[in-house]
């Protein structure tokens, strides 16, 4: 009953004044409608540029790498122990870049908890042989299917399809880049010559591009099994083991841990890509720097308009008081009405947001670097409007509360004998 | 006969800018039923007077009762209570809220009140409303009406709580005589057929002179 009364009153002082409430609601509209705005679309051009590198980046890469020994014959021998030990001219020593008892390994790391897939590669140097014309290249053996999955390689491929790898033994994914300098298109047969001299003829049955041009110059897939028969091996011949965890902020430890346990070089994915981390961080610290100004701007629109509304308003406040409302009851009824305005400015401002990036996510975005992509990237994630209501209704709530708090605190007896 | 309002040695100064004593010992009683005027020069403390027994003005010493019940060191929140429940105020001006018609002017303390329904408090705003004559003006707005409606419609609202007591600063000050009439009728009426009891400050000699006993005030002091 008490609050439905303070609430009516409050009710009445805007309606009566529509124009005024509307004007501050508005405020409030603009400052939440462009926070929406500006987060969903940060957030979905975020998403697009880390998916470039990081959803197709495997969390953990397990190898061998190629290094000289850490420790030297010299250092074990225990009559030196306690001495300065020089070692000149080191040189790596000859080891094999294949993971040894991968497929074992491989099982072993499927069934952990924390893991989300575990796939095997083999990466071969090789040449593409087009005319007279080679070229230096990486080819990569797959799982094609479980990699697709993983990695989301087919939103890289621009022609053909993974299926089609999967289906055909001989069948290779090129790169755009390698395409175009053989001109060769999909359907054609290419020559792939091994680093040992074989010549392997491969037919092309997709397209590949990354939008790094460095990558689409090189690289192309084809299946694990066809990578182990072009380097002469058998088919526990595995490179590469690429790993997804559930969680991908544990891998920097699980790195640690599992180069320790299976002596193997173990990349974590924040290692790989640090770069990718820092600019999405910035993006969103300047997208909220510029939604909160934004309402404080709003904000003070608020208080301001209170603040004229309480001097216009004495009278009535002096006279609730003196006909029995308390200061707590005043000062409800002018914070109600920030909160309203607040509330029905935040509401209005979610639906802007949601009307202006349903446009951007309509309007067209050509770019070579991103073949799949057809139209600006926005995401719409829920929590961004639940936040922006939330600071709506915060930030009014301030903007109502220093005038109320001045309202609460009106003497009627100084207004009723001033008259 | 029983007292509704009591006031024993009230005493008030202002410190600022220099300390006058605007109060010096003010004890006196209003009986139920009672009808009494306060008069006095400009400046000789009938009005403070007023607000300090109207609760609202608390700095002060001395001591209030009020339906037998001290009020004095009350916090503002009870005392809130008491004006609501207890007191009716009339000012000389009517200070209705401009947005509301002159129904939810008259309610709005009976709603703050909150112990009747909806439709009881609009029930008996009708009558007081009726009471004063002005019953077919309930639906406009109340800053729509004229002067002497207005301090009829504050007279009902004063009257929503069917308080113990109303208090009026100047209530005719700013009519003409055939307004202050009404408005001196109407006071009369309720103390006579309700047993109402009213305190009204004023300078108008000849409203005083048809109260049932008038107090006379200078220089913070009761003079008869």
């Amino acid at each position: 009953m008490k609050y439905r009364l303070l609430f009516s009153i409050s009710r009445t002082h805007l309606w009566s004044r529509k124009k005024q409430s509307l004007i501050a609601a508005l405020g409030v509209t603009f400052g939440i409608g462009a926070y929406i705005i500006m987060m969903s679309f940060m957030t979905g051009l975020n998403g697009l540029l880390d998916g470039l590198i990081l959803n197709r980046t495997p969390h953990l890469h397990l190898y061998n790498e190629i290094k000289p020994t850490l420790k030297q014959p010299v250092d074990l021998y225990s009559p030196y122990a306690s001495q300065e030990k020089v070692v000149k001219s080191i040189k790596p020593k000859t080891s094999q870049i294949r993971i040894h008892n991968a497929i074992p390994l491989i099982a072993f790391l499927s069934e952990q908890s924390y893991v989300k897939g575990v796939t095997a590669q083999v990466k071969a140097q090789a040449f593409y042989l087009g005319g007279t014309s080679q070229l230096n290249g990486v080819i990569s053996g797959i799982e094609v299917l479980k990699e697709g999955e993983l990695y989301n390689l087919n939103d890289y491929i621009i022609e053909g399809s993974l299926k089609d790898l999967a289906q055909n033994e001989n069948g290779i994914i090129l790169g755009a880049g390698i395409s175009k300098k053989l001109s060769l298109q999909v359907g054609s047969v290419i020559q792939i010559a091994t680093p040992k001299g074989d010549i392997q003829a491969m037919k092309i049955v997709g397209l590949y591009q990354s939008g790094i041009a460095d990558v689409d110059n090189v690289q192309s897939y084809v299946n694990i099994k066809m990578a182990q028969r072009i380097m002469g091996q058998s088919n526990n011949y595995i490179t590469d083991i690429n790993i997804k965890l559930l969680d991908m902020t544990q891998a920097p430890k699980l790195a640690k841990k599992m180069s320790d346990l299976f002596d193997l070089t173990a990349i974590d994915i924040q290692t790989a890509n640090a770069q990718f981390e820092t600019g999405s961080s910035i993006r969103t610290l300047i997208s909220y720097a510029v939604s909160i100004t934004l309402l404080i701007v709003a904000g003070f629109g608020i208080y301001n308009i209170l603040n004229m509304l309480i001097y216009e308003k004495m009278n009535d406040i002096a006279i609730l008081k003196a006909t029995g409302f308390s200061g707590k009851d005043v000062k409800w009824i002018f914070i109600s009405q920030a909160l309203i305005i607040g509330f029905i400015g935040g509401l209005l401002g979610l639906i802007l947001g949601y009307v202006v990036t349903v446009i951007i996510d309509r309007t067209p975005f050509d770019t070579a670097a991103l073949p799949t992509i057809k139209t600006f990237p926005i995401n719409y994630d829920i929590g961004y409007y639940i936040i922006g209501i939330t600071f709506a209704m915060i930030s009014t709530f301030f903007a109502g509360y220093f005038p109320s708090r001045k309202a609460e605190k009106i003497d009627p007896v100084d207004i009723i004998r001033g008259q | 006969m029983e007292a509704i309002l009591r006031a024993e040695h009230i005493f008030k100064s202002f410190k600022k800018p220099v300390e006058i004593q605007i109060l010096n010992d003010i004890s006196f009683e209003i009986a139920k039923g009672e009808f009494v005027s306060i008069m006095g020069k400009s400046g000789c403390g009938k009005s403070t007077l007023l607000y300090i027994l109207s609760t609202m003005d608390t700095d002060y010493t001395g001591k209030l009762f009020l339906d037998g019940q001290l009020i004095s060191g009350e916090t503002p929140d009870k005392l809130a209570l008491i004006r609501n429940e207890k007191i009716g105020f009339v000012f000389q001006f009517h200070y209705l809220l401009a947005e509301f018609t002159v129904l939810e002017n008259v309610m709005l303390p009976a709603k703050k009140l909150g112990i009747k329904t909806y439709q009881e408090i609009e029930h008996d705003a009708m009558l007081k409303l009726k009471l004063l004559g002005i019953d077919d003006q309930a639906l406009k707005l109340s800053s729509r009406i004229s002067g002497g409606q207005k301090q009829r419609v504050a007279i009902a609202r004063a009257l929503i709580n069917n308080p113990s007591i109303i208090m009026g600063d100047e209530p005719t000050g700013n009519l003409d005589s055939k307004n202050s009439d009404i408005v001196f009728d109407i006071f009369k009426e309720l103390s006579v057929e309700e047993h109402l009891s009213l305190l009204v400050v004023t300078h108008d000699s000849d409203f005083a002179k048809k109260t049932d006993r008038i107090i006379e005030m200078g220089d913070g002091k009761i003079i008869s």
